[in-house]
């Protein structure tokens, strides 16, 4: 049915909590080159899903395949050094240090030579021209890469996330209701970045509440129920009111018409 | 689009350091028309060599304020350093250097220990030192039967010697204080290592998610504190030439005061090292030139006081103020 190849994909995936199954055998699947959007409603599954795929936390049961081979990530460490990104909704950015500083935080570069080997000295000028070369691909419309985040507004900030995440994800970037904390403006200015990060190659899964967004961004939609994936929709074959029909149950799979599905 | 880069100014990003340093200027202008002697050379070194004693452990004491923590033990361990160095070496006829470097390793050891409580047992570092401070006084009181330690062989007191520079006699150990300041602002404000320090103390799950090891820099920091009291407790002995139990206690409160002062901020993430030298040299200064005034060691303690609280209420409010 689809010659995309796939990216990152999961099978059966369950996971209990004490008496609470908040993952009973789902699925998933993700293709190159595209924003494949994950909606569900409260307990769907909808985040633990997310954190498997990320590490953040452990199936009980299933399989997690990226690029075909089986993962098993512990901490969320382990996925970002599989090459998954993952962008949080709340702002998970340093203040009161620079942009350029959080685009490398925690990989930093250091100097050439004994300055670099023996002191550990930091090439605080090649990070700053990097950073502004990224931000330059991603067409973010920040001007000094030394300023504190702090003196960005949210969306900004937002964009230093997923900028982060776009230069050195290799084969994911998963972003967990990146516009949920914006106004609309900033919420717009994220969706484009999102769309250009797509456009570099790299393929995006969003988590959203936010039905607009995700009509205006998603490639296809992963509906979430009761643990398990119903269905994937095709944004542009179905409404946003029979999308949400989908979500709560109020139209049962079995009633979703063909030609919606993707 | 590189020519039209608004780096922030000169001021915006030293203003940081601006206010202290415009304080001390104050305190000393304020010192010099109170007293004839202030500005004397001889006065100000011997202001240099107080000060090197609460300096050091202000530089320990910074990492830890920089990650959101504080140490309440810091003054307490260096007076516990200080005893273990000069009982070594005298009841115990160690080799100076090696009753040194035990000295070092209790206070490093207590830095240890203040570190797996914060990391391990996830206690706040407030409680922890609280705590750790106590078993430090007693364990000072108790090695040293609350006995001043005499006799001290010359050169554990090396580094309170002095050489002259134009007239004004300045001793070994402030060299080495400022020698330590300058590795602690390469090391904090050029690698890594440092860099994760601020990161820590700026959001610390933020810091996990990208995958620095936030524990492993916390435990870091205490220990590193900890080395820097146990310098701190090598210059204390060298100072005042004997092992005195009960040393430390004005510098517990001192040391936070000074990095306070410095622009550090309580809530972490924010400051810089050059900042804690001149709050150092702030609280140094008030303490000599109210000396100078005759006035008595007591309103000193309430000066300082007053000083540490008016410090963290400017940061307070410059913190709500710059939203």
């Amino acid at each position: 049915m689809t010659a995309t190849p796939i990216v990152m994909q999961a099978r059966g995936l369950t996971k209990r909590y004490g008496q609470v199954t908040a993952l009973d055998g789902a699925d998933f699947e993700l293709r190159r080159g595209e924003v494949l959007a994950v909606i569900g409603d409260n307990g769907a599954g909808k985040s633990s899903l997310i954190k498997c795929l990320s590490g953040a936390t452990v199936p009980d049961e299933g399989e997690i395949l990226l690029d075909g081979a089986a993962v098993h990530f512990k901490t969320p460490i382990d996925a970002r050094r599989a090459g998954i990104e993952t962008v949080y909704q709340d702002l998970a950015v340093a203040p009161a240090m620079s942009i350029a500083e959080n685009l490398f935080l925690g990989r930093e570069i250091r100097r050439a030579g004994w300055m670099g080997s023996v002191f550990r000295m930091l090439d605080k000028k090649r990070m700053l021209q990097e950073s502004m070369a990224r931000m330059q691909d991603l067409k973010v419309g920040i001007r000094s890469m030394t300023q504190p985040v702090e003196t960005l507004s949210g969306g900004q900030r937002q964009c230093v996330a997923v900028a982060r995440a776009a230069a050195f994800a290799q084969h994911v970037v998963i972003m967990d209701e990146p516009t949920a904390a914006l106004g609309v403006k900033e919420g717009n200015m994220v969706l484009d970045l999102i769309r250009r990060v797509r456009d570099q190659g790299l393929p995006v899964v969003l988590i959203s509440h936010n039905m607009p967004h995700v009509f205006d961004v998603a490639d296809r939609i992963h509906v979430a129920r009761l643990g398990r994936r119903v269905a994937v929709l095709n944004p542009k074959r179905i409404s946003m009111s029979d999308t949400v029909a989908v979500m709560t149950g109020a139209m049962p799979a079995d009633q979703i018409p063909q030609e919606v599905l993707a | 689009m590189a020519t039209d880069r608004a780096t922030p100014s000169f001021f915006t990003t030293h203003l940081a350091t601006l206010g202290p340093f415009i304080a001390l200027v104050a305190a000393c202008v304020f010192f010099a028309s109170q007293s004839d002697n202030f500005l004397t050379g001889t006065n100000l070194s011997l202001v240099l060599q107080q000060v090197m004693v609460v300096g050091t452990i202000a530089i320990g004491q910074t990492l830890v304020i920089l990650t959101a923590g504080i140490d309440l033990s810091c003054g307490m361990v260096m007076a516990l350093g200080g005893i273990v160095m000069t009982k070594f070496a005298v009841d115990l006829g160690w080799h100076p250097a090696l009753a040194v470097l035990a000295g070092v390793g209790v206070t490093t050891l207590f830095g240890l220990i203040n570190g797996l409580l914060v990391t391990r047992v996830k206690l706040p570092s407030f409680i922890v030192t609280l705590g750790t401070m106590n078993i430090a006084f007693a364990i000072t009181q108790l090695y040293s039967e609350s006995q001043t330690v005499t006799d001290l062989p010359p050169s554990l007191t090396a580094l309170g010697n002095t050489f002259n520079v134009a007239g004004t006699e300045v001793a070994w150990g402030t060299v080495l204080m400022v020698m330590l300041y300058l590795m602690a602002w390469f090391v904090l404000r050029e690698t890594a290592a440092g860099r994760h320090v601020y990161a820590v103390g700026n959001n610390a799950e933020a810091t996990r998610l990208v995958g620095i090891p936030t524990q492993r820099v916390l435990l870091m920091v205490y220990v590193m504190a900890g080395l820097f009291y146990g310098l701190a407790s090598m210059l204390s002995v060298a100072r005042t030439g004997v092992g005195d139990p009960n040393a430390g206690q004005t510098e517990n409160l001192d040391a936070i005061t000074a990095v306070v002062l410095g622009g550090t901020s309580l809530f972490g993430g924010r400051g810089v090292i050059v900042g804690t030298l001149i709050g150092a040299l702030i609280v140094g200064v008030f303490r000599n030139g109210l000396t100078l005034m005759g006035v008595s060691s007591i309103y000193q303690v309430l000066v300082t006081g007053m000083l540490v609280i008016l410090a963290v209420a400017t940061d307070q409010l410059s913190r709500k103020g710059g939203r």
